[in-house]
């Protein structure tokens, strides 16, 4: 069932408004002193069932149907197919769902998709060069900064992020940026140098 | 992370919320950046029917300073931007260290200092420094109704506060810092660096002709909420800061903590912390009063 016309196929829109004291509108008294306040209206997504939600990742815009209480995790893997970034402790202790908003790192997991409407959002999946390998994965390759490689995701992108705020991060700025993103097999090492080698060459092109 | 279920309410304005809140009355609960609040929901901890977001508020999204009052900190002013903050690193370098010391950068781009405070954990990392520092908070209720509160007195106990169920913290005031002060954080933590800190201190010390003129030690993570240690405050008062009487002022504020063994730290370890933390505090606070005026280290 489609209550309006631009709603997604099959699906209803449920993103409604709340009014706060609906009856006290316009009844301002002359010379009363009680001020009728406006009614305020803020966007209310209701707690059963499903809300029109748009989002912007890795440059592309997604129409799509969330409830409330759905990460932002879950929605790019389980709606939008986008499984490069991962699930790890699903509360905000291992960075292994780090993506990036509007170009800063955050957890995903922690994110409700509700929350990401309006911002940039990129993935592991948007830091390629293209059909080759963004410098940051190169560079994690090169330097085997991996074993399972299941931190691997999170890992690149909280070194995206870091580069971005800060182009020639020192060794222990490299290990701050990352100190959000565990690695059960104890790369760090590797990580570490492949964040210097990052860095450097993104400073060459 | 799997939730219950609950409306997700976006608005715009202070007033817009504050009205939610009533509206919803003992059902709702505000949401800054989620950190605290989602992990408790989702261990049932709590269960809202309606969250009502703050993000899109963008009058509560500020950091501002007035040469004649002081800084302002807005309900959304996230941990990364205090710890960013070109003013609050040059002129509260301890508030900026406390907020860099919470949590991990990605927690620090998503969770706010007034949701670090209005959590009210016993071990949130900016409340000590803050209060130290002899902050007040803005909260504000239906009708626009407001009050300031110090925040010392905010804390009511472990995850309890002064808020009334319909009021929102709407902003941290942080008084202009006197001539010859300096404030200080120190923090410890069993594990790593970014586990949850076992024992924390924040001092704020102001010298006058040479000696301690004012002193103020507060205590995270070692009572249900951050304490004043004032015995160990009054020994200060007076001194020319000596070893010494660090150091007997640290022993003071190991005394007056009154810590628990928890999966952290045992209550002995926490309260030998207590000691050595202060004591390290109290030395960093004098010696950057003395550096910033010239004079020579009183050691
Ligand atoms: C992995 C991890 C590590 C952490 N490490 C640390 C650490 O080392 N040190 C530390 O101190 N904390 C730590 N935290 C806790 C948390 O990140 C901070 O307390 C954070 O600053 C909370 O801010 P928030 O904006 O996310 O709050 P939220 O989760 O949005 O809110 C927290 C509480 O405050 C209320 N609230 C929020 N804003 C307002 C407001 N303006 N008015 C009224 N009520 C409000 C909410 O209703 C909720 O009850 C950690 C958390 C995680 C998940
Ligand atoms: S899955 Fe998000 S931090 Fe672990
Ligand atoms: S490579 Fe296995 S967890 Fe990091």
């Amino acid at each position: 069932m489609s209550t309006h016309g631009d709603d997604e196929k099959g699906g209803v829109s449920r993103r409604g408004f709340l009014g706060g004291v609906a009856g006290f509108i316009g009844v301002t008294a002359v010379g009363s002193t009680a001020e009728a306040t406006p009614v305020p209206k803020a966007e209310i997504y209701e707690a059963s069932g499903l809300s029109k939600l748009t989002l912007q990742v890795n440059g592309r815009t997604h129409s799509l149907l969330v409830e409330p209480r759905w990460t932002l995790l879950y929605v790019l893997r389980d709606r939008l197919g986008l499984t490069g970034t991962k699930p790890g402790c699903e509360r905000g202790e291992c960075g292994a769902c780090t993506v990036l908003f509007d170009g800063v790192t955050r957890y995903s997991c922690m994110t409700l998709a509700l929350e990401a409407e309006g911002h940039e959002i990129t993935t592991i999946e948007g830091i390629m060069a293209g059909e080759a390998l963004g410098p940051v994965q190169q560079s994690f390759a090169d330097e085997d900064a991996f074993q399972c490689g299941y931190c691997t995701p999170g890992q690149i992108v909280a070194v995206e992020g870091l580069l971005r705020q800060n182009a020639s991060p020192s060794i222990d700025e490299v290990r701050e940026g990352v100190s959000g993103n565990l690695c059960r097999c104890g790369a760090y090492g590797h990580i570490f140098k492949a964040a210097m080698r990052a860095a450097a060459m993104k400073q060459v092109s | 992370m799997s939730l219950p279920q609950f409306a997700y309410a976006a608005p715009k304005t202070l007033e817009e919320a504050l009205a939610l809140l009533a509206q919803h009355r003992g059902d709702a609960r505000v949401m800054a950046g989620g950190t605290d609040l989602l992990l408790k929901m989702e261990r049932r901890k709590l269960a809202p029917a309606v969250l009502i977001g703050l993000k899109r508020i963008d009058e509560l999204r500020y950091i501002r300073f007035e040469p004649e009052q002081g800084l302002f900190i807005g309900a959304l002013a996230r941990l990364s931007d205090v710890v960013e903050d070109a003013i609050i690193r040059a002129k509260y370098p301890a508030i900026a260290h406390a907020a860099s010391r919470t949590a991990t950068v990605q927690i620090r781009n998503m969770g706010t200092v007034a949701g670090n405070l209005c959590n009210s954990s016993p071990c949130a990392d900016n409340a000590p420094t803050l209060i130290a520092r002899g902050a007040k908070v803005e909260l504000v209720g239906a009708q626009a109704r407001s009050r300031w509160l110090d925040l010392e007195k905010f804390f009511t106990g472990p995850g309890a506060t002064a808020l009334a169920p319909d009021e929102i913290m709407r902003q941290i005031h942080v008084p202009c810092p006197p001539g010859g002060s300096a404030a200080a954080y120190q923090n410890i933590s069993a594990r790593s660096k970014v586990d949850i800190s076992a024992v924390s201190v924040g001092v704020h010390l102001t010298r006058r002709d040479g000696k301690c003129h004012d002193a103020r030690i507060v205590l995270g993570a070692v009572a249900p909420v951050p304490m004043r240690a004032r015995e160990a405050e009054a020994l200060l008062v007076g001194t020319g800061m000596d070893e010494d009487v660090m150091r007997a002022s640290g022993e003071m504020a190991a005394r007056e903590a009154r810590p628990i063994s928890d999966v952290r730290a045992s209550s002995e370890w926490r309260r030998e912390m207590v000691a050595v933390l202060t004591r390290r505090a109290l030395r960093q606070a004098w010696d950057s009063i003395a550096s910033a005026h010239g004079g020579i280290v009183n050691r």
